[in-house]
């Protein structure tokens, strides 16, 4: 059975915007990259064989037992500082409980009226250089659920599926949910908002080392809230917007990359906009996002009805973190990536343009550690941004997951770049090693070796090769005689074909002027 | 030593062995013979595994041998209540629903029972899921009480009580939610104990209520429950409740059996009105004895334990809510599929199989705890309940300010007949009433026999209730009562226990 979605109506976003105020609220579920699951020892591994990362305790099997893994708790604390939040001196896990064949117990082990961490903020760069602030309402640790996987119909969804095969692989994996307060007066700015919101927050989680905090692969989920109200007066943060109830919020899942995050946030608002302004309600309900088409589409309802009968799972003793292992956590904590930036532009002297080309790319931490591999900043710059953002690009991966699957390192790039300033490649050589390394061949030395490819240090052959090009254009000779230094470009182009472009084009040239002169 | 080794004691037995006068194989041998014998009026087992049990006893035997040193019950054999996982071995919790299921791995309890090489005769008869006391509520139908194969044999251990009261095995491990190894040892004149809560790994328990659950011992005498104590406790790193602090040493405890210059107090609200004249009159004997053996016995109230059994049938059905929701055909267990359903969903089929397979002893307390943990009553019940909870704690700390332990008859009367409270639920559960209260707040008991009622000649217990972390209390004091009982009754009160006659047709295990 194949679902057509129904197109359904959107309001011009501009139009929108003049006649309702959003206001978001966002949920973002991050998988922790310990090495066990949250309540036993089963390891964590992505992509594995599906069901053999399990044991009787994430299988749910009867009479098997949780006990907490300390490194998750740790790194809900150091996310919970990370975010400005104050840490729980005592807090308990509970159950929530409900039917679903992808998780074992039929209860997922949570935290429910009292979270690990609360009341934080994260604040946000937005792309004019101004800065919003999220305010964060708590972040709680729990466990993921199994992975189900529908077989058959054309949605890959459950309804219309021949039938469904479920991996618990997944189940048990740590996750923390961070949840935001309600973002309100951002006003048209927020779905940029939404995404600079979930990309801060990817860069804090990444930079903090708790998680792969891969959308893609699902260890950063994100499940966007919207409603929308009147829109009062033209300030979205005046007292009087601010007094206007919330309207009926939907909760949009399977958001899964950052600009998914925008236009999830942007077709619900136009969508919203749409239903209210001809006298309709919204309908509080789950929402799939379609990355494929843009749209949003119907999931289960969720109402207030539904009821999870939470209570304090009895089977754990109550989290106590010490004041001495949150302070002793404290100072783990990274430089906030914001200052971070602002440091390495400052030490890398790029300008503004630059650093945000560098950014855009997700190439920070690549050319860091090129640069500590012993490259300039401008050639980290250059060869990151050059052949391997391309094909990233063009493959829609980022460039570290690209770089990682390619086997391109940061000390390959520095290596590259030493070979070029040793005087060993030209730019144009240089491009060939890369391209090279890109297609497995090896270490650039290996490449540059396997290749045949060098400048040719031998000045006698080069000399010869000057001597034979300024023979055979004795009328470029005479310019060049005459002062127009400028015509030696016609010269050092027959030199380097001459020598089959193992050559130093510089030296090519002093060789050319000084014997024209 | 009783030339009959079904009648020796577990301590007897364990110095037989040690002394190499009798082998863990003929021990074993003669309980599985025992057992092939008499089972089938008694229905104590859901399982035999007599080629297990030989096997464990010959490895224990050729170790022996081998000069190897080995724990005090090394080769003594055990039953296993049947909500204890065992690998290998079915489990089932005396429910349908888990029919056929093999579990992959072991209860710590039971690895602990391995290791000390105890030969597993296999797994006993429960109330389903242990919601019951009567083990009428065991989907494989109820055991018998030894001393009248009419009546209960309590529940919902009573498989592993009816298991040493007609010499089937010389030890049993329990589970104690709400009087399961008490009442069941009381009705059948055994010994039982529930430990402090957290004393006895939960690992491999399959849940009933998480935050009252509590294995511990079942044997004839309160040394041999001493002994299979120490096999049992311990901290175990897999539970998170277990309490990480070594066994009390409750087999010196036993052994010292001195109650000189203690403090007793008897429990006001668990006495009188609702307890048969019998139960009563035996147990005013035991405290009498006790007095004669050099304690002082004072009165003490616990005025919030009239609240407990209003508490506790809220507490339990929440956990047991949500502990019983992973039995839904998707993973082990029985699936049924719903009639007249074309290509059903697995919602369907969750729904059918727990439809079928569970009974509807444990269908009433999911409905019960699914709507006390519902949203809009959870303060009104379950919030109200823990505020109970805390408060009988609270007269716990009061009355042992005052009093070394605690002492009240076991349950209110001897054991009633197949079938009398079946329909009644209520009646059912106020069985437990003076049981409950240890559950709530984590304290140790012990239910050990004071005699048989006048009116019915059918056993009574008495219970010894102590502080958290002092279960010895409820050995010495155990000890030394049971020494002058035996000494009054002029033998052990087993020895009265009708004989079985032994049938022709074994129960097909």
């Amino acid at each position: 059975m194949s679902t057509s979605i129904t197109t359904e109506a959107v309001m011009d976003y501009d139009e929108a915007m003049a006649r309702f105020d959003p206001v978001m609220g966002l949920e973002v579920h991050v998988e922790l990259h310990t090495n066990t699951k949250m309540f036993c020892g089963c390891p964590t591994t992505f992509g594995a064989e599906p069901n053999t990362q399990v044991c009787p305790v994430c299988l749910g099997l009867p009479g098997a037992l949780p006990v907490v893994n300390e490194k998750a708790v740790e790194s809900a604390i150091r996310i919970g500082l990370a975010l400005h939040c104050e840490i729980a001196e005592w807090c308990r896990f509970a159950r929530k409980n409900y039917f679903y064949p992808d998780m074992p117990k039929n209860f997922q082990t949570s935290q429910y009226d009292e979270p690990i961490a609360f009341n934080g903020y994260l604040d946000v760069e937005l792309e004019d250089g101004s800065t919003y602030r999220v305010e964060i309402e708590r972040a709680h640790m729990e466990e993921d659920t199994g992975k189900s996987l529908h077989i058959g119909g054309s949605t890959g969804r459950i309804h219309g599926a021949d039938y469904s095969l479920v991996d618990y692989n997944r189940a048990g994996i740590p996750l923390i949910e961070i949840v935001t307060k309600p973002m309100v007066g951002a006003g048209e700015r927020a779905p940029e908002v939404a995404k600079a919101y979930v990309s801060a927050l990817r860069d804090l989680l990444r930079a903090l080392d708790v998680s792969d905090v891969k959308m893609e692969q699902g260890s950063m989920r994100c499940d966007a809230n919207v409603s929308l109200r009147p829109k009062v007066g033209g300030d979205p943060l005046s007292a009087e917007q601010l007094a206007v109830p919330l309207g009926t919020r939907t909760e949009t899942k399977n958001v899964n990359s950052l600009r998914s995050v925008e236009r999830a946030v942007r077709y619900e608002i136009s969508r919203h906009a749409a239903i209210l302004a001809a006298g309709g309600s919204i309908l509080q309900e789950t929402r799939h996002w379609h990355e494929d088409t843009g749209v949003t589409t119907s999931g289960r309802e969720k109402s207030d009805a539904e009821d999870y009968r939470y209570f304090p799972e009895p089977d754990l003793v109550p989290v106590a973190p010490s004041r001495e292992l949150v302070e002793s956590l404290r100072g783990t904590l990274p430089e906030p990536p914001g200052l971070r930036r602002r440091r390495l532009q400052g030490e890398w002297g790029y300008s503004d343009l630059e650093m945000r080309d560098v950014l855009n790319a997700g190439a920070v931490e690549l050319i860091e550690q090129t640069v500590a591999a012993g490259a300039s900043p401008a050639a980290a710059k250059k060869w990151w941004l050059g052949e391997p953002s391309r094909r990233a690009n063009a493959q829609a991966q980022d460039l570290v997951t690209y770089a990682a699957e390619i086997g391109l390192t940061p000390a390959h790039v520095a290596e590259l770049d030493g070979l070029v300033t040793s005087g060993r490649l030209n730019d144009s050589m240089a491009r060939q090693v890369l391209d090279g390394v890109l297609a497995g061949e090896g270490t650039p030395t290996a490449v540059a070796d396997a290749r045949g490819l060098e400048l040719v240090q031998d000045d006698g052959a080069l000399e010869a090769a000057v001597d034979k090009v300024i023979e055979a254009n004795p009328d470029v000779a005479a310019k060049i005689r005459d002062g127009k230094v400028a015509a030696a470009g016609a010269l050092i182009g027959q030199v380097m074909k001459e020598m089959k472009g193992q050559a130093d084009a510089g030296k090519a040239r002093s060789l050319i002027l000084d014997k024209l002169q | 030593m009783n030339p009959d080794l079904t009648r020796a004691t577990a301590a007897e037995l364990a110095d037989a062995l040690a002394q190499g006068t009798v082998s863990s194989v003929e021990v074993t041998q003669a309980h599985l013979d025992r057992i092939a014998a008499v089972d089938g009026q008694v229905h104590s087992y859901l399982h035999v595994d007599g080629e297990g049990a030989l096997a464990a006893a010959r490895a224990v035997d050729e170790r022996r041998a081998a000069g190897e040193s080995l724990g005090v019950l090394a080769g003594v054999p055990i039953a296993v209540k049947d909500v204890m996982t065992t690998k290998g071995l079915p489990t089932t919790c005396g429910s349908r629903i888990l029919e056929g299921w093999i579990p992959p791995y072991d209860a710590t309890v039971v690895r602990h029972l391995r290791e000390a090489g105890m030969p597993i005769l296999g797994k006993t008869n429960m109330d389903e899921f242990a919601m019951g006391s009567s083990t009428e509520h065991s989907a494989y139908g109820p055991s018998r009480n030894p001393w009248d194969l009419d009546r209960i044999p309590g529940g919902s251990g009573g498989g592993s009580s009816s298991v040493l009261a007609s010499f089937q095995a010389p030890l049993a491990t329990g589970t104690d939610t709400g009087g399961s190894i008490r009442q069941p040892a009381a009705v059948t004149a055994t010994v039982g104990t529930k430990p402090t809560y957290g004393g006895v790994s939960r690992y491999g328990l399959v849940a009933l209520a998480s935050s009252l659950d509590q294995a511990g011992p079942c044997g004839r005498t309160v040394l041999d429950t001493a002994l299979l104590h120490a096999v049992m406790g311990g901290h175990d790193p897999l539970d998170s409740t277990s309490i990480d602090a070594p066994v009390p040493a409750v087999v010196e405890a036993a052994r010292r059996a001195d109650v000189k210059g203690l403090k007793i107090g008897i429990v006001k609200e668990l006495g009188g009105e609702g307890y048969q004249p019998g139960v009563r009159a035996r147990f005013e004997e035991s405290v009498q004895l006790l007095v004669d053996l050099g304690a002082e016995v004072v009165e003490v109230s616990c005025p919030n334990f009239d609240y407990a059994l209003a508490a506790y049938y809220l507490i339990l059905p929440s956990e047991a809510s949500s502990n019983l929701a992973k039995f839904d055909a998707m993973r082990y267990g029985l699936r049924v599929a719903p009639e007249g359903v074309d290509a059903p969903s697995a919602e369907q089929v969750m729904a059918a199989t727990r439809d079928a397979g569970f009974g509807p002893e444990v269908k009433r307390r999911i409905i019960l705890g699914t709507y006390a943990l519902s949203s809009g009553y959870y303060d009104a019940y379950y919030g109200s309940a823990q505020k109970v909870r805390a408060l009988i704690a609270q007269d716990f700390a009061r009355a042992f300010e005052q009093v070394d332990v605690l002492v009240s008859p076991t349950a209110p009367t001897t054991a009633f007949k197949l079938g009398d409270k079946l329909d009644d639920p209520m009646a059912m559960y106020l069985n437990d009433i003076a049981t409950i209260p240890a559950n709530l707040a984590g304290v140790p008991g012990m239910s050990l026999p004071s005699g048989l009622a006048d009116e019915d000649g059918l056993p009574a217990g008495i219970q010894i209730l102590a502080p958290a972390m002092q279960d010895e209390r409820l050995y010495t004091v155990g000890a030394a009562l049971e020494g002058a009982l035996i000494d009054r009754w002029g033998g052990h009160l087993l020895d009265r226990v009708p004989e079985l006659t032994a049938t022709s047709e074994p129960k097909g295990a």
